[in-house]
């Protein structure tokens, strides 16, 4: 035990800065991909097959591949196609493609969820179609996804040790290296796992207070019989 | 008299099936039409067509001496998109079922005609909607989100959010078909008030006491035709054509049952 705790002050710093590199990679990933997967979740709602068709196939493949093997071409053979990204970027590039694939879904049926009544209203008062996602759509499609997006970004963070074998130096390479200095891989790889579950479970946390905060805003209005009289209870009256 | 809208020859078909076929209507201002007939006829497929939620195949449309669609020869030509927004907007739908916008209160969904398709600035809209609320009776409700109404009172929300855009048309599409007997008679109310205003509608209804008590003409559908027209003291008396009183009477029978 006192081992351990040596060890783990000793290394510490510099884990811990293969920890800060792990959640840049999350956060900058979780950004672009769920950008991109929303245009791609509406590129697939065009009327136009030129479109629909091949954004299907990335999805597709971007799901029936291992992200790993993802990963090694964008670092390794895209090179020889002209192609060379240094380590971060072809990371980056990897891991938000990936899960763009994933969000575009998510982003689909949450889409197709909001109700077809509320849609022909704002059509029927004249609203463009741009205007239509951005007042109905987004605001219920968005919030209805918030839940599956904060999953997966955990999964993210957590998919981002695979980068390690792209010689990134994030959380689980530094340990290697480590390793690889000490000879000894036991306890350094348990204070990995501290160091992972701490990160997920501050950023599930995190989450589950952003939901309860935008659920809880939109139902803060007064009770139905709290108002003043309904004027249906005068009409009965008269 | 100025015609707010006039539909000519409108045509519409899905899959062969001709749905509308050759609907003619004349619709003056402060005119208030009904139009009833047998399920299946078309009635709210000729709504629909009229703010292009259904897109027509062939016919005219003229709204506010404004040309929708035409047909010159054999050619069906609609309106640029632009065009048709900007029509929509003055002749919003209230519907059979509403349609709230569910994550915005009360306020906000009449709000967001006039901010976001008209531009303007959110507290002449917010006064503008706190009026029209009153009119219709639920300004208490105001701050309230749409899942704790009733059904009458989502609807007289709607039928606010449909005022609230200066219309010169509202099409009403089944406005109390979804709602128990009890809550018919307060969006009832308001429509009676808003036809005494001088407001111009287009209303599709089954229910034969709302058109009696509002309707200046009665248009009636069958076969994807307006099959007679008039007046509604004559269309709704003895006056009326005889597939008219057949209508009426099984309608009438129905009620009984109930």
């Amino acid at each position: 035990m006192l081992d351990f705790l040596a060890e783990a002050g000793e290394y510490l710093p510099f884990l811990l800065r293969g920890a800060l590199v792990t959640i840049e990679l999350s956060l900058v990933a979780m950004l672009f991909g769920t950008v991109t997967g929303f245009f791609i979740a509406l590129g697939r709602r065009a009327r136009t097959r030129l479109l629909r068709w091949p954004l299907n196939a990335f999805v597709e493949i971007m799901r029936d591949t291992p992200l790993i093997v993802q990963l090694l071409i964008i670092y390794f053979t895209l090179p020889r196609w002209g192609l060379t990204l240094g380590a971060f970027p072809a990371a980056i590039l990897g891991l938000s493609l990936n899960l763009a694939a994933y969000v575009s879904e998510v982003f689909r049926s949450t889409i197709n969820a909001v109700d077809r009544g509320q849609r022909e209203a704002a059509i029927s008062l004249g609203m463009s179609g741009v205007q239509l996602y951005r007042r109905v759509i987004m605001p219920q499609a968005g919030l209805a996804a918030l839940p599956i997006l904060g999953g997966y970004f955990i999964a993210l963070l957590k998919d981002c040790a695979l980068v390690s074998f792209i010689s990134v130096n994030e959380l689980l390479r530094n340990a290697s290296i480590v390793i690889s200095d000490t000879f000894d891989g036991g306890n350094i790889y348990l204070l990995v796992a501290i160091i992972y579950f701490i990160m997920s479970f501050a950023s599930s946390r995190l989450i589950l207070h952003l939901e309860n905060r935008l659920a809880h805003n939109r139902r803060s209005g007064p009770d139905r019989m709290s108002g003043t009289v309904p004027t249906m209870e005068k009409e009965a009256v008269r | 008299m100025n015609p707010v809208l006039t539909v000519r020859q409108l045509g519409k078909s899905y899959g062969g099936r001709a749905v509308l076929d050759g609907v003619d209507l004349v619709v003056e201002e402060g005119e208030i039409a009904c139009l009833i007939g047998p399920s299946g006829a078309g009635k709210s497929t000729i709504l629909r067509c009229l703010n292009f939620l259904e897109t027509p195949d062939r016919g005219e449309i003229t709204f506010g001496g404004e040309r929708l669609c035409s047909e010159d020869g054999n050619l069906f030509q609609i309106s640029p998109r632009r065009q048709l927004q900007a029509a929509r907007a003055r002749m919003p739908m209230v519907f059979q079922h509403f349609n709230l916008f569910s994550h915005r209160t009360v306020l906000e969904n009449v709000m967001e005609g006039p901010c976001v398709v008209q531009g303007r600035p959110r507290e002449e809209a917010r006064m503008m909607a706190s009026a029209h609320l009153d009119r219709v009776g639920m300004l208490g409700f105001a701050q309230h989100y749409p899942d704790r109404l009733s059904g009458g009172q989502k609807q007289r929300v709607a039928i606010a959010r449909a005022l609230a855009m200066s219309p010169a048309l509202i099409l009403f599409d089944e406005p109390t078909s979804a709602l128990d007997p009890a809550l018919v008679r307060e969006v009832e109310s308001v429509m009676r008030d808003l036809s005494r205003d001088g407001l111009t509608m287009i209303v599709v209804s089954h229910d034969m006491r709302l058109v009696r008590s509002i309707a200046s003409t009665v248009h009636f559908c069958a076969e994807g035709r307006i099959a007679a027209s008039g007046p509604a003291g004559q269309m709704l008396g003895s006056q009326a054509p005889l597939s008219m009183r057949v209508f009426l009477e099984a309608v009438s029978d129905l009620a009984g049952q109930e």
